[in-house]
C-alpha cells in the first residue's frame, strides 16, 4: 500500500495493520483472513486481502498545447499547456518547452479537463445486459449486509465501462444498492479494461461503506413484513448495528491492547460486518450514504455524532438545497443528479438547481450518475446545474462548476492527492474535448488514464470492446 | 381519432379576452421548420390562437403584446411522441399512477384520456423547458395492448386534451412475449387472433361475449386499428421483431404501423423506410440493456435519417412523464452523434405531429398553424439554453412551476422568514 492510505492510517497503526506489515502472516485462520496467532504474536486483521493488481498501460510524453483548461480545482487557464510525462501531469501553463520526443497535440480551439470522477455508479454490478444473472447488486437479504463488497460483484466485462470511458470518466465509485441499512463495501475502479476486478482497482482507494436511508430499506424489508418497515424503524436499525459495531470494536482495543501489553490475551471472533463498520469507526472506511430528504440527512447526521463517525457524502440527496448549512456544518459532501427526481416521495421535491444551490450555499457538492447512460454524459450534467443555477441568480464559473465532476468527487472518495485536477505529480488523468465541455455538442476527443491513451474517437484501435461485445449485433459501436 | 375543440372551436364558443389576445414576438432567429427556413431577425405574429404571419419584414399590429426575444430563437413548441405526463405524479406510489391497468378485465378498449390529469405538478415543469405538445401512452396491463392513447397539449388546462383515440398501443417485444405467454409465437399469435376478432366484429360476437383473443368491447375498440383509421404503435427492439412487424403490417392491409423502442431498427432501416413505417426511438439509447437491443448505438438516430426513415425522438431511456423535457438534450445528443441539427429538432417537433397525422396544425410556425411558440435564450438543443416564454394556443403561459416555487422558498437560507411562510 501507498503512502496515501498510510497517512490517512497515522495513529492507527497499532490498531489495523496493513497485509505488508511486519507482524502480518499471509496464513489465516478459520474464521477467514484473520492472521494467526503464533508464538504468542499479536493477531492484526488483513486489511487489504483482495489487493489491486492494476498496472497503467505504457505510456509516453505528451504534450497537448494552445488549450483551454479547467483545472479541476475551480482554476482556468487560456492558451495552456499540459505535460503529461511518467504517467503524471508533469505541468499546466503557458508555452511550456516541448520535451525530446514528446508527442505534441495541437489543441487550439479544444477543451482540457482532468478525467471524469463519478462518484456513483452501479457498473459491473448492474451491468449490460441487465439479465438475471446480472442483478449483483443488491444482497437485499437482510438490512445490514456490511459484510459484502461491490468488488465481489463487479463484471468487468460489462459494456457499460467503455461507454463512459467516451464520456471521460477516468475513475469511478461502484456501490452496492439501496435495499440495505447498511448496503457493503463500495470500491473506487480506473476505468480501464481488466481480465479482472482486481486489475481495474483503483490502488490505494480507501474502502467505503454504502448506507441507504428512507424508502428503499422500509419498502424491502416492510414488504416482507421485517423490519425495518419504516423510517423509525431504519433509525433503530442503524443505531442497534452501530452499537455492535462499537463493542466490537472496544474488545479489539481491549485485546490488541492487552496483547501489545505481552498479556495473555485471545482475540475476539472475527466478524466481516462488524470488521467494515469498525472501519468507519476508526475513521479508514469512507460512509456514502444514500439520502433523499432534508430531515432525514439531519436525523443521519444526529446519528453520526452519537456513535462518533462521519457521514463522507450523501448521494442522491435531492434536498440539500433546503440544508446547505447543516451540511457545511456537519463537513457532508452532497453528491446530487442535476435534474432528476419524481420518481418517489422523497424524490418529489427535486429542483434542477439544487447543485449549484448547495455549493453556493456552502456545502462541499457534486454531481452523480447512478446511471450507465448519466455517467456518459457528466459534462452535460453539470452544464444544466450551471445553467439553471445562473438563471437563478448565482454566479459560478465554468471552471468552478468542474470541481462538481473532478476535485470534490475525488475528495469524497479520498483520492484527491492522486486524481481530480491537473496538479503536477498527480496521475496523468486528462481528457481533450472537442470543445467546450459544457455544449451538447462537444464530446471526448481523447481519453489518458495514468498517461496512456485510452481512448480516442478517431482510431478504433484505440477503443476498448468488452468480451461481451465481440461477435454481437452492436460490435464496436458507441 | 376523435378531435376535440380545437383552439378555433373554443375561440368561436368563448371568446375569451385572453384568447382574442395578439402577440408579436420580435427580434428572434425563428425556425419555421417549413420551407421558409431559419428567419433571422425575423418577428411572428400570433392571434386569436393562431399563427397570423411570420417574416422579418412583418409588421407587428398596433396593440399587440410585444414579447422581444433579444436575439434569441423562436421555434415552435416540442411535441414529445411518447409520454406518460399526467398519468403519473410519483411513479412508485400506485396511488398516484394511473398508466396501466394490470387487474381490468380490458384492454384495448381502455382510454388513456381517462386517466390524464391535466393538473399534475410535470405539467408545468414540463411546459417551461418548451414542450407544449405529447402523445400519451398507456402502459400494457393482462395482454400486450395497452389500449388507446391520445394528444394533449401542456397548457394544464381542462381542455388541454386536444385529441383522444389516436392509436392502440401494444407491446410485442421480450416483455410482450412474456404477458402473451412466453415466447414470441404466443405474442404474434395472439395478435393475429385479436385482429381476427376485430375484422369479424360483429357477427363473430352476436351469440358470445368471447372471440378468439378479445372479449366484444375490446374487440369493437381494436376495429378502427384493422380498418387502418388508427394507428398501431408497436414496441419492438430486436432487428428480426421489426422485421416481423413489417410482415405483419405487409399482410393486414390497410393497416397503419409505428414502431415504437426500435433498438436495432437501424439494422432494419431500408425496409422500414421502404415500408414508410416511421419510428419513435431515443438516440441516446446505446448499451445493450437486454439481448433484443444488443445492436443499441449512438450512430442509430443518423443511420436512420440517413436512410429516409421518418424518426422522431423520445426520453425513453428516461422516463416519458418526469423527464420528457430533456428531449432537446436527447436531440442534441444526436446532432453530436451525425445528425444534421435540422433533422434532429424536426424529430421534437414536426416529425411527431407528423407521425400522428396533426401536422398542419402543430409543429411549424407557418400561418394558420397553433399559436405554441417558445422563445429561448440561446439554441434550444444546448444544455445551457432554456425558454423565455412559452406560448400555447397563442397564450402565453406561467413560467412558473412548483420546482421554481421551492428553490425560490429556499434560495436565501440567511433569511429570517420561517420557510413555511415564504410563498
Amino acid at each position: 500500500m501507498t503512502s496515501n492510505f498510510l497517512k490517512a492510517s497515522v495513529g492507527l497503526a497499532a490498531v489495523f495493520c496493513l497485509a505488508a506489515c511486519s507482524d502480518g502472516g499471509s496464513a489465516s485462520s478459520g474464521s477467514g483472513g484473520t492472521d494467526t496467532a503464533d508464538d504468542g504474536e499479536v493477531v492484526r486483521i488483513n486489511l487489504d486481502p483482495y489487493p489491486s493488481t492494476y498496472q497503467p498501460m505504457s505510456s509516453g510524453t505528451t504534450l497537448i498545447q494552445n488549450a483551454t483548461i479547467f483545472d479541476g480545482l475551480g482554476g482556468q487557464v487560456d492558451d495552456g499547456d499540459v505535460l503529461i510525462e511518467d504517467g503524471l501531469i508533469a505541468a499546466v501553463g503557458q508555452d511550456l518547452d516541448v520535451p525530446d520526443g514528446a508527442t505534441v497535440i495541437d489543441a487550439a480551439g479544444r477543451y482540457v479537463t482532468p478525467g471524469v470522477i463519478d462518484i456513483h455508479s452501479h457498473l459491473g454490478v448492474y451491468p449490460s445486459p441487465g439479465v438475471g444473472a446480472h442483478s449483483d447488486g443488491n444482497e437485499a437479504t437482510q438490512p445490514v449486509t456490511a459484510e459484502v463488497w461491490a468488488e465481489h460483484s463487479v463484471w468487468p466485462q460489462d459494456p457499460g465501462f467503455e461507454a463512459a470511458l467516451a464520456g471521460g470518466v477516468t475513475t469511478l465509485h461502484v456501490l452496492p444498492g439501496s435495499a440495505n441499512l447498511f448496503g457493503g463495501r463500495g470500491v473506487t475502479l480506473r476505468n480501464v479494461s481488466g481480465r479482472t476486478v482486481q486489475e481495474m482497482k483503483f490502488p490505494d482507494a480507501p474502502y467505503t461503506l454504502k448506507m441507504a436511508c428512507g424508502e428503499n430499506p422500509s419498502r424491502v424489508y416492510g414488504n416482507r413484513g421485517s423490519s425495518p418497515a419504516t423510517d423509525m424503524g431504519n433509525m433503530a436499525g442503524y443505531r442497534a448495528a452501530w452499537q455492535r459495531a462499537s463493542d466490537y470494536r472496544d474488545d479489539w482495543q481491549e485485546y490488541w491492547d492487552a496483547a501489545e501489553a505481552g498479556e495473555d490475551a485471545s482475540p475476539p471472533r472475527r466478524d466481516l460486518e462488524l470488521d467494515t463498520m469498525m472501519g468507519v469507526l476508526e475513521g479508514e472506511v469512507l460512509v456514502q450514504m444514500h439520502c433523499y430528504r432534508a430531515d432525514q440527512m439531519a436525523q443521519i447526521m444526529d446519528l453520526a455524532r452519537e456513535f462518533d463517525y462521519q457521514v463522507t457524502t450523501f448521494h442522491h440527496a435531492v434536498e440539500a438545497y433546503k440544508i446547505p448549512d447543516l451540511l457545511a456544518e456537519n463537513g457532508a459532501c452532497v453528491a446530487v443528479w442535476a435534474d432528476w427526481g419524481g420518481f418517489k416521495m422523497e424524490a418529489y421535491d427535486s429542483i434542477r438547481e439544487n447543485l449549484a444551490l448547495s455549493h453556493a450555499n456552502g456545502a462541499c457538492a457534486m454531481i452523480h450518475s447512478d446511471s450507465s447512460g448519466g455517467i456518459q454524459r457528466l459534462n452535460q450534467e453539470i452544464a444544466k446545474a450551471l445553467a439553471d443555477g445562473r438563471r437563478a441568480g448565482i454566479e459560478i464559473s465554468e471552471a468552478e462548476a468542474w470541481t462538481w465532476v473532478a476535485n470534490n468527487p475525488a475528495t469524497a472518495l479520498g483520492i484527491a492527492d492522486q486524481t481530480g485536477s491537473l496538479q503536477p505529480g498527480l496521475r496523468g488523468d486528462v481528457v481533450l474535448w472537442s470543445g467546450n465541455p459544457f455544449s451538447v455538442y462537444t464530446r471526448a476527443d481523447q481519453v489518458w488514464i495514468d498517461g496512456a491513451m485510452a481512448y480516442n474517437r478517431s482510431e478504433e484501435n484505440t477503443q476498448p470492446v468488452r468480451d461481451f461485445m465481440l461477435g454481437q449485433p452492436g460490435e464496436g459501436d458507441q | 381519432m376523435k378531435r376535440l375543440l380545437s383552439a378555433l372551436a373554443v375561440t368561436a364558443l368563448t371568446a375569451t379576452s385572453a384568447l382574442a389576445q395578439t402577440y408579436a414576438v420580435t427580434n428572434g432567429r425563428v425556425v419555421t421548420n417549413t420551407d421558409a427556413g431559419i428567419i433571422e431577425g425575423g418577428t411572428v405574429v400570433i392571434r386569436d390562437g393562431d399563427i397570423l404571419a411570420i417574416g422579418a419584414n412583418v409588421t407587428v399590429p398596433a396593440g399587440a403584446t410585444v414579447i422581444d426575444a433579444d436575439g434569441g430563437w423562436v421555434t415552435p413548441g416540442i411535441f414529445a411522441p411518447y409520454t406518460q405526463l399526467g398519468l403519473i405524479e410519483v411513479a412508485l406510489e400506485s396511488s398516484t399512477n394511473d398508466a396501466g391497468a394490470g387487474d381490468s378485465e380490458y384492454s384495448v378498449a381502455l382510454d388513456v384520456a381517462d386517466s390524464f390529469n391535466p393538473a399534475g405538478t410535470h405539467i408545468p415543469s414540463t411546459r417551461i423547458e418548451g414542450v407544449t405538445r405529447a402523445a400519451l401512452y398507456p402502459s400494457t396491463g393482462f395482454n400486450l395492448f395497452g389500449g388507446h392513447g391520445a394528444l394533449v397539449s401542456m397548457s394544464g388546462a381542462a381542455d388541454s386534451l386536444f385529441e383522444t383515440g389516436s392509436f392502440v398501443y401494444a407491446d410485442l417485444s421480450q416483455s410482450g412475449a412474456g404477458t402473451a405467454g412466453g415466447s414470441r409465437s404466443a405474442a404474434w399469435t395472439f395478435l393475429e387472433a385479436a385482429f381476427g376478432d376485430a375484422a369479424g366484429f360483429m357477427g363473430r360476437f352476436s351469440a358470445h361475449h368471447h372471440g378468439d383473443a378479445l372479449d366484444r368491447y375490446d374487440a369493437a375498440a381494436l376495429v378502427p386499428v384493422v380498418r387502418g383509421q388508427l394507428p398501431l404503435v408497436i414496441n419492438v427492439d430486436r432487428a428480426a421483431d421489426i422485421r416481423r412487424a413489417i410482415r405483419f403490417r405487409n399482410e393486414h392491409p390497410p393497416v397503419r404501423m409505428i414502431i415504437q423502442g426500435g433498438a436495432e431498427a437501424w439494422m432494419v432501416a431500408d425496409e422500414l423506410a421502404a415500408a414508410g413505417i416511421p419510428v419513435l426511438m431515443d438516440p441516446i439509447r446505446n448499451l445493450p440493456g437486454s439481448f433484443d437491443s444488443l445492436g443499441s448505438t449512438l450512430a442509430a438516430a443518423s443511420r436512420l435519417h440517413d436512410a429516409g426513415v421518418t424518426v422522431a425522438y423520445t426520453t425513453e431511456t428516461a422516463d416519458g412523464y418526469f423527464n420528457a423535457r430533456l428531449l432537446a438534450q436527447h436531440a442534441g445528443n444526436a446532432v453530436a452523434h451525425g445528425v444534421s441539427w435540422d433533422d434532429a429538432f424536426a424529430a421534437i417537433t414536426l416529425v411527431p405531429a407528423q407521425i400522428y397525422g396533426v401536422d398542419t396544425r402543430y409543429g411549424a410556425l407557418a400561418s394558420g398553424y397553433a399559436g405554441d411558440v417558445v422563445v429561448w435564450d440561446g439554441d434550444p438543443l444546448e444544455v445551457m439554453s432554456a425558454p423565455t416564454h412559452v406560448l400555447i394556443d397563442g397564450q402565453e403561459t406561467d413560467m412558473e412551476s412548483r420546482q421554481t416555487m421551492l428553490r425560490d422558498r429556499y434560495m436565501d437560507i440567511t433569511d429570517e422568514t420561517p420557510f413555511a411562510y415564504r410563498r
